[in-house]
């Protein structure tokens, strides 16, 4: 067995191939390789004695799965309603025109992922950005162009 | 699968008193009272899925009234039933014009829509060819029995496709999602298809019937209601 | 340390509590989400270096907590005998309130909170305004243990309503204590959970399940979070609760995918719970089996409905169905279900402990208890709030609140999140309770509580929630899919100047169908945002129609922006910050903005240092 399919191997043994344990395994997949990589979708079908439709549409339904790699530096922007009555849809429009992509979407270079998320409950610091777990509270378009050159 | 076997179901439906198989669905019992309710997403030898809500119907009384899909409901004794009244025939008029916004091009939704007497759609068209009524991949899973296609996306990026939109080994090419499709087949060529429904093709009888023994609509498109039958030479 | 009998469970509570020195100094600090973004963490190591450094290592407690409510004010350390409150804490304070606070038992007047009005500086956490008008029955344990501490939870009495059930009561006496005490749903719903359980007992089958919906999903609203991440086992407890009094012996806990701290500690709790025999087969040596397992959403906020939920459970797509069929009749793998949310499960032990009249008699006649409420938006004290039902919403925004900050006015407040409404500054005396808050066209929902000012469009914020419903729409039905589209493209036509008046008619229309005829909850409340914002403000929609004027100045098509030549001084920072060079002039010469050139990103406006930049 390769290195890739006995990691798989362990995911779904965790789980006892459980069907119900589906989003799970598929949670843990997306965190070992950053997405949903097709030949591990095709496996867990196989293993779990599935349908392939049913996990093709569960992996496209929930937002914490990307069937496409994402990027380095994965920056998400909360929209919670707190956030966004103190202006969070501005800082969004700012890193977007700063990076060059829309909310969703990663750069060709594979850097950033520029995402939207809904509500880090971390309201008395709105407008809050998220990077990799570290909070950036308070952000107005102005500090845009600071967090993307902070390494 | 009933548990009530031989007890009739009574219900009101549109004020008179009439009486059910218990296991039957709201939609079969009004059916089977002739009662006409248009549906999309129903299908007699399908589970039925409850999406397209044009089958809706009124129940209750007084304060406490309510829409509920008549494909999902099971009959009740009791139960008041109203089938047309204001409620409803507004909400499949609403329910149409946001297809039609959806599928301009569609015949099927053009003639339901002109059937309900709906003249215009205020909305944003888009251009379409599925309105998602999931009878393809209900069909494939319980009929054909292959379960080769099935939704992915969501909401307004909901849409039928096999896994990975790849050629699929579970697909036999049996083509029984495409023959019970009522979105795909049938596709209006009319001038305004967008935001106006002419009711051109239910309203007219299709000219072709004159020169040829049947009309050709099923086949190609004749255009007949568009043209006159000078320009079918 | 398998505990084999209620009196062995009793008898460790005693040995805890005796083992606990009263006058030993405890530093909590607070390990809220808040808090946590302003990095507690450091917070807390710097104590502990401090301890070490100062050799205090027996004699002072440090434990990180849940979340005590007041994120406005965090990082937070509360010092225990004698509730001293410190607030907005950096590690550069820690060692003063090591040598002033722990060894010489003086207060660090500094860092103390300032009262409002007076400037004067308050010690005691329960003297604090925000604290002070608060019933926290919830939260209040939150400040007190260690959620990873089981030890912490039984000497503040945690378990004592499990013991008092297995040695005292039928499960018909505790499904009728729940009844009686007119406990409803805290999700959303409102639902009688008494009738809830009653109807999952009484369906046909002998496989039941008890479920825990942590999927709290409403943007705004992080009640459920610091509930689960900072008192677990009182979720646990009141499943445990809920699944003898319904017959059920296995239960879920469907955490959102958002929230791996909460999802660390009800994991690490029910190991704990399970190792006490709190949990399992025969807890505590009764006939009593109940297991739990944990499962995670995938980003999905319809995976709250029930129905949702546990399509999701059973590893499908989080698609609900229409419910003629109950869920307590045929849920989770269709058999009987029992889905409560994670603050109404949090109630149950308080119930079993204090009884049924005692709990009815907080709140108003038709809800009782206490709610948790996220208050947050443009408000003073942003943070958790827990009140009786019936305190009204001056009272929550004002009193408990502090007011609106920067010299703002009040507009409006929601309630609810994307399936309630917003209430205006007429409606500011109601009282917060289920009934009262529906009628007014909004609802509780999960407890959020939006507070919005001056500067907050009403038009923008419906298009806000109707996007966001948009994007979270399961797409089965018609009506919802296509209608919040639709309601979409209309709400964007009028906040960018192409509305017309009969979109007005349009709207309401369309909104009365998603009301009747969707299939689930998410489709039915979709329109409460709009419908309540056009009822209350519709001068403002008939502004951005006929006038083309956002009054908020926040629509960016309808807002101009303008340098006032009297108070520009020529500074040059707003041309060098402006994006689309829009902006010329010469030094200390007045700046001109090329309106054509104007991309409305607000850069200009927050750097400009003498208020010539205006929006109109």
């Amino acid at each position: 067995m390769t290195d890739s399919e006995s990691k798989l191997c362990s995911i779904v043994d965790k789980y006892n191939a459980e069907q119900g344990s589906l989003i799970s395994i598929l949670q843990d997949i997306q965190a070992e390789y950053q997405f949903l990589p097709q030949e591990a979708l095709e496996y867990v079908t196989s293993r779990l004695n599935i349908p392939g439709v049913q996990v093709y549409g569960a992996a496209t339904f929930f937002k914490a799965f990307s069937l496409k790699p994402k990027g380095k530096r994965q920056i998400h922007v909360c929209m919670g309603t707190a956030c966004h009555v103190r202006g969070s849809q501005r800082v969004l429009e700012e890193l977007e025109r700063e990076l060059g992509i829309k909310a969703g979407d990663t750069t060709p270079d594979r850097e950033y992922t520029l995402e939207t998320v809904n509500c880090v409950g971390a309201c008395a610091l709105g407008p809050v950005v998220v990077e990799n777990e570290e909070y950036y509270g308070q952000m107005a378009p102005i500090k845009v162009q600071g967090l993307i050159n902070n390494k | 699968m009933s548990e009530k076997r031989g007890q009739m179901v009574r219900f009101m439906l549109n004020g008179a008193e009439v009486q059910a198989d218990p296991n039957w669905n709201l939609l079969e019992a009004v059916r089977f009272y002739g009662i006409d309710i248009p549906t999309l997403c129903y299908n007699e030898g399908l589970t039925p899925f409850g999406s397209c809500r044009l089958c809706v119907v009124e129940i209750g009384n007084g304060d406490r009234t309510k829409l509920v899909t008549s494909c999902m409901h099971p009959v009740e004794e009791g139960l008041e039933v109203r089938t047309h009244s204001k409620r409803v025939i507004k909400t499949r008029k609403m329910i149409l014009e946001l297809l039609v916004a959806r599928c301009p091009s569609s015949k099927t939704l053009q003639d339901m829509a002109s059937r309900l007497e709906l003249q215009e759609v205020r909305f944003k068209p888009l251009d379409d060819d599925c309105i998602l009524c999931g009878l393809c991949v209900r069909m494939c899973e319980e009929q054909m029995v292959a379960k080769a296609i099935g939704f992915a996306g969501r909401g307004v990026d909901r849409y039928i496709t096999t896994p990975f939109d790849m050629n699929s080994e579970e697909c036999r090419k049996c083509g029984a999602c495409m023959h019970i499709c009522p979105a795909c087949e049938l596709r209006c060529q009319g001038p305004q298809a967008e935001t106006v429904l002419c009711s051109g093709c239910l309203n007219t009888e299709p000219v072709c019937a004159n020169t040829y023994d049947d009309a050709m609509c099923f086949m190609v498109p004749c255009l007949s209601c568009v043209k006159g039958p000078d320009d079918l030479k | 340390m398998k505990l084999t009998s209620i009196e062995e469970l009793e008898d460790l509570r005693q040995q805890i509590k005796s083992g606990i020195d009263p006058n030993k100094p405890c530093i909590a600090v607070c390990g809220g989400p808040g808090c946590l973004a302003k990095h507690c963490t450091q917070i807390r190591e710097a104590f502990e270096k401090e301890i070490v450094d100062k050799g205090l290592i027996d004699k002072v407690e440090i434990r990180t907590t849940g979340c005590h409510g007041f994120c406005e004010a965090g990082p937070i350390a509360l010092i225990f005998p004698d509730e001293i409150f410190y607030q907005t804490l950096t590690v550069q304070d820690i060692s003063e309130i090591v040598d002033t606070t722990i060894i010489n038992g003086e207060v660090v007047d500094r860092l103390l909170y300032k009262d409002d009005l007076t400037g004067q500086s308050i010690i005691n956490v329960n003297d604090i305004p925000f604290y002070k008008k608060q019933m926290q029955l919830i939260l209040g344990n939150n400040s007190r243990i260690d959620p990873h501490s089981l030890d912490d939870y039984l000497a503040n009495g945690g378990y004592s309503a499990l013991t008092k059930m297995l040695g005292n009561m039928a499960p018909l006496e505790v499904l009728d204590e729940i009844k009686r005490s007119g406990l409803r749903g805290r999700g959303g719903g409102g639902f009688s959970t008494g009738r809830k359980w009653e109807s999952t007992r009484n369906a046909k089958g002998d496989l039941k399940y008890v479920i825990c919906n942590a999927d709290e999903g409403d943007p705004g609203a992080f009640m459920d979070r610091s509930i689960l991440e900072g008192n677990p086992h009182s979720v646990l407890e009141g499943m445990i609760i809920a699944a003898y009094a319904i017959g059920s012996n296995e239960g879920y806990v469907y955490v959102r995918n958002e929230y791996p701290l909460a999802l660390k500690n009800i994991i690490i709790a029910i190991e704990q719970a399970k190792q006490y025999g709190i949990l399992g087969p025969n807890i505590l040596n009764s006939d009593f089996t109940f297991d739990v397992k944990v499962n995670r959403g995938g980003g999905a906020f319809i995976c709250g409905e029930s129905t949702a939920l546990m399509a999701s459970l059973e590893g499908k797509r989080g698609e609900p169905r229409a419910k003629y069929v109950h869920t307590s009749d045929k849920g989770l793998w269709d058999r009987p279900s029992n889905l409560n949310n994670v603050e109404t499960l949090a109630n149950v032990p308080l119930i079993i402990n204090n009884g049924a009249d005692w709990y009815s008699g907080i709140g108003t006649e038709s809800s009782k208890g206490t709610k948790v409420f996220s208050l947050v938006g443009k408000i003073k004290n942003t943070g958790l709030v827990e009140v009786p039902m019936g305190r009204t919403l001056r009272e929550i925004i004002y009193d408990i609140g502090g007011g609106i900050p920067n010299g703002k006015s009040f507009k409006a407040v929601q309630t609810g999140g994307p399936s309630g409404g917003c209430l205006p500054e007429s409606m500011i005396d109601l009282p917060v309770d289920y009934d009262r808050l529906t009628e007014a066209g909004s609802m509780m929902g999960s407890g959020g509580m939006i507070v919005m000012d001056e500067d907050t469009c009403m038009v923008d914020l419906a298009k806000y929630f109707i996007n966001f419903l948009e994007e979270e729409s399961c797409g089965k039905c018609v009506p919802c899919r296509e209608g919040l589209f639709q309601l979409g493209e209309l709400l964007t036509d009028i906040t960018e100047g192409r509305g017309r008046m009969e979109d007005l008619s349009l709207i309401e229309d369309l909104s009365e169908v998603l009301r009747d005829a969707t299939l689930c909850g998410l489709g039915k409340t979709a329109p409460n945002p709009v419908m309540s914002t056009l009822k209350y403000f519709r001068d403002e929609y008939e502004a951005h129609i006929r006038d083309g004027r956002c009054p908020a100045g926040v629509c960016e098509a309808l807002i101009t922006y303008r340098i006032d030549p009297e108070k520009c001084n020529g500074c040059g920072l707003c041309l060098n910050k402006c994006p689309s060079d829009a902006i010329s002039g010469d030094k200390k010469q007045p700046h001109v903005l090329y309106t054509e050139k104007c991309i409305k990103c607000d850069m200009c406006y927050e750097v400009c240092r003498f208020d010539a930049i205006g929006k109109e």
